[in-house]
C-alpha cells in the first residue's frame, strides 16, 4: 500500500467520525459506560486487595520471654530467631518500650488502668516482634520458635503469640475478596465487549449499503476496511481516555474527600499514583481493541459483496 | 469488448433469469437493453460487472473471462467498468467532489491527479460548482450526473447503466442522455437497460431486446418496440 494510501485511510477515519456525528456519540458512549463501570470495579477490586495485603501484612508473631531470662539467654535467642530465612523484620521490645507502647494504644481515656506503673514496677515481659516474609507461613514459623524454645533449659520464652485461628480466618476472607474482585472485573470486561460490539454492528450495518457501493467502484476488501479499522480503533481510544480520565478524577475527589471518615475507621485506600497505570492500561488498552474487533467484524460480514 | 456465449442463469430459488443467451457488443458500441421487468435485463447487466457469475456459458469483458474470475480480482476488473443506477448509489456521508475522488482513490491514484481529473469529470456534467455539496443537497438530475462523473473518472472502457432516467423528469432525462452520448461519442462502450420509449425511439441506437430470459430482437438503429 502507498503511503498517500495509508494517510488516505487516517483522513477517512477521522472524518468518518465527525460525519457520523449520532453514530459515533453512540458507540462512544457505549464504551465510555461499559468502561466507566469496568473502572470502577477494577478500583475497588485493587482497594480491596490492598486492605487485604495490609491486613495480612499486620499478622506477626510476638514473643514473650519468661521474666527471669537472663539478657544473655534473649540475645541468643533473638539471634537464632533472625536466622530464619522466612523471618523479615525483628524487633526487640524492652519492657519500657512495651508500656509505652500498650499505653499508646490504650488511649488517653483508658489510661487510668496504667496508673501506678513505670520503668520501677514494669510488670510487662520483654517480648520479640518479628515480621515474616510471607504471613502465610505464620504457622510453621511459630511452631519452629517453639521448638527452638524447647532446646534451652530452662525454657526461656513463656509464650509464642500470633492468633492463629484469627489468622486463618483474615486468609481465607482476603483470598475471596481477591478471587470476586477479579471474576467481576473478567465478567464485566465481557459484558463491555459485547455491548460495544453490538453498538459498532449497528453503526456498520447502517453502512451495509455503501460497502455494496465502494466494492461495485472497484475498491479492493483492505480498502474499504481500513477507514473503518481506524475509525474504530479512534473511537475505542477516545471513550476509553476519557472514561479513564473521569474515572481517576473521581477518584481522587472521593480519597480526598473521604481521607479523614475512612481514616477513623482503620481503612487506607490506595492513593491515586499507585492505581493510575494500571487502570490506565487496561482501559485503555481494552478500549481501542473493544472499538478495533467490534468494526473490523462487523466489516467482514458485508464485504462479501 | 463484451461477449456472451450460451450463457444460463438460474438463481438460488429457481428462477431462470437468463437463458441460452448469445451476443456481442464491440468496442465503442452504444446500446440500449429493452424489455418488460423481470425479463433479465438486471441480471444482464450484472453478469458484465461481475455481482452475478452465469449458472453456464461464458462471459468475456475485455478479454477477462468474467466467470471464472477469483474472488481477490474482481475489484480491478470492475475498474475498467463504470456502473450508473437508477437510484444514483451515491455515498450519502461524502460530497460530491469526494464521491468521485472515491474512485480514484481505490485505484491509488496520486492526490494531485485525482484534484485535477475530479474537476474535470465535474466540469464535463456541468456540477463543478456544487463540488462541495453533499447529495442529499443535490437534485435527481444532479445525482445522476454525479454518478456518471463518478463512473467515468476512471477511463473505464464500458459503462453499464441500469435505468439511469428511471427517477428522472422528461427534461433532466434529456440532459442525461447527451452527457451519455458525449462520453460514448469519446470512445466509451455504453450498455444501457431502459423502459424509456421516447429516448429509444429519439435518439436511435443497437436495441437488444430480452424476453422472459431470451434475446427477441436486436437491431441496429432499432426501436422501443413495446406499449407501456
Amino acid at each position: 500500500m502507498k503511503f498517500s494510501t495509508m494517510t488516505r485511510h487516517m483522513r477517512e477515519g477521522f472524518k468518518s467520525i465527525i460525519r457520523n456525528g449520532w453514530m459515533s456519540f453512540a458507540s462512544i458512549s457505549s464504551i465510555f459506560i461499559s468502561l466507566f463501570i469496568l473502572g470502577i470495579f477494577i478500583l475497588l477490586a485493587l482497594n480491596m486487595n490492598y486492605m487485604a495485603a495490609q491486613m495480612e501484612s499486620q499478622v506477626q508473631i510476638r514473643v514473650y520471654f519468661e521474666t527471669d531470662a537472663t539478657d544473655e539467654m534473649i540475645t541468643n535467642v533473638q539471634n537464632k530467631i533472625g536466622k530464619i530465612s522466612e523471618v523479615s523484620k525483628l524487633t526487640y521490645v524492652s519492657k519500657e518500650e512495651g508500656l509505652a507502647f500498650l499505653r499508646d494504644k490504650m488511649g488517653e481515656d483508658n489510661s487510668d488502668w496504667l496508673e501506678g506503673y513505670d520503668d520501677e514496677n514494669n510488670p510487662l515481659p520483654i517480648s520479640l516482634t518479628i515480621e515474616l516474609s510471607d504471613t502465610r507461613l505464620v504457622d510453621s514459623i511459630a511452631q519452629q520458635i517453639d521448638i527452638l524454645n524447647g532446646t534451652f533449659d530452662p525454657k526461656p520464652i513463656k509464650e509464642v503469640k500470633y492468633g492463629n485461628e484469627t489468622v486463618e480466618t483474615l486468609f481465607k476472607i482476603t483470598n475471596a475478596i481477591r478471587n470476586a474482585g477479579f471474576a467481576i472485573v473478567v465478567a464485566l470486561a465481557v459484558t463491555a465487549m459485547l455491548l460495544i460490539s453490538n453498538t459498532i454492528k449497528m453503526t456498520i450495518v447502517a453502512r451495509k449499503r455503501e460497502i455494496g457501493i465502494m466494492k461495485l467502484v472497484g475498491a479492493t476488501n483492505a480498502f474499504i476496511r481500513w477507514p473503518f479499522f481506524i475509525e474504530g480503533a479512534l473511537i475505542g481510544i477516545i471513550s476509553s481516555i476519557v472514561t479513564t480520565i473521569i474515572i481517576l478524577i473521581g477518584y481522587d475527589q472521593v480519597i480526598h474527600i473521604f481521607q479523614y471518615d475512612l481514616s477513623l475507621m482503620l481503612i487506607q485506600l490506595l492513593p491515586l499514583e499507585q492505581v493510575i497505570t494500571l487502570t490506565a492500561t487496561i482501559m485503555i488498552t481494552l478500549g481501542s481493541l473493544i472499538g478495533i474487533w467490534g468494526s473490523v467484524m462487523s466489516v467482514r460480514k458485508y464485504l462479501k459483496v | 469488448m463484451i461477449e456472451m456465449e450460451k450463457i444460463r442463469k438460474t438463481y438460488i430459488d429457481g428462477t431462470i433469469a437468463l437463458d441460452n443467451v448469445s451476443v456481442k457488443i464491440d468496442r465503442n458500441e452504444f446500446v440500449y437493453l429493452v424489455g418488460p421487468s423481470g425479463a433479465g435485463k438486471s441480471t444482464f447487466m450484472k453478469l458484465i460487472y461481475r455481482e452475478e457469475v452465469p449458472t453456464a456459458g461464458q462471459i468475456f469483458v475485455n478479454g477477462f473471462n468474467i466467470g471464472k474470475l477469483k474472488q481477490r480480482k474482481i475489484p480491478y476488473v470492475r475498474r475498467n467498468i463504470g456502473v450508473i443506477f437508477q437510484d444514483f448509489r451515491l455515498l450519502p456521508k461524502l460530497t460530491v467532489f469526494e464521491n468521485i475522488a472515491f474512485a480514484m482513490e481505490a485505484i491509488e491514484a496520486p492526490r494531485k491527479v485525482i484534484k485535477k481529473r475530479t474537476m474535470e469529470v465535474l466540469e464535463l456534467v456541468g456540477l463543478k460548482h456544487k463540488y462541495k455539496n453533499f447529495p442529499s443537497q443535490l437534485s435527481g438530475g444532479e445525482q445522476q450526473r454525479v454518478s456518471i462523473a463518478r463512473a467515468i473518472v476512471n477511463n473505464p472502457s464500458v459503462i453499464v447503466a441500469d435505468e439511469p432516467t428511471g427517477n428522472l423528469d422528461p427534461d433532466t432525462s434529456l440532459d442525461i442522455m447527451n452527457l451519455l452520448e458525449e462520453i460514448n461519442f469519446r470512445g466509451t462502450t455504453i450498455v444501457m437497460a431502459t423502459h424509456n420509449k421516447e429516448i429509444v425511439n429519439s435518439m436511435r441506437k443497437r436495441v437488444i431486446a430480452i424476453e422472459n430470459g431470451s434475446i427477441v430482437r436486436d437491431e441496429q438503429r432499432g426501436e422501443y418496440g413495446y406499449e407501456i
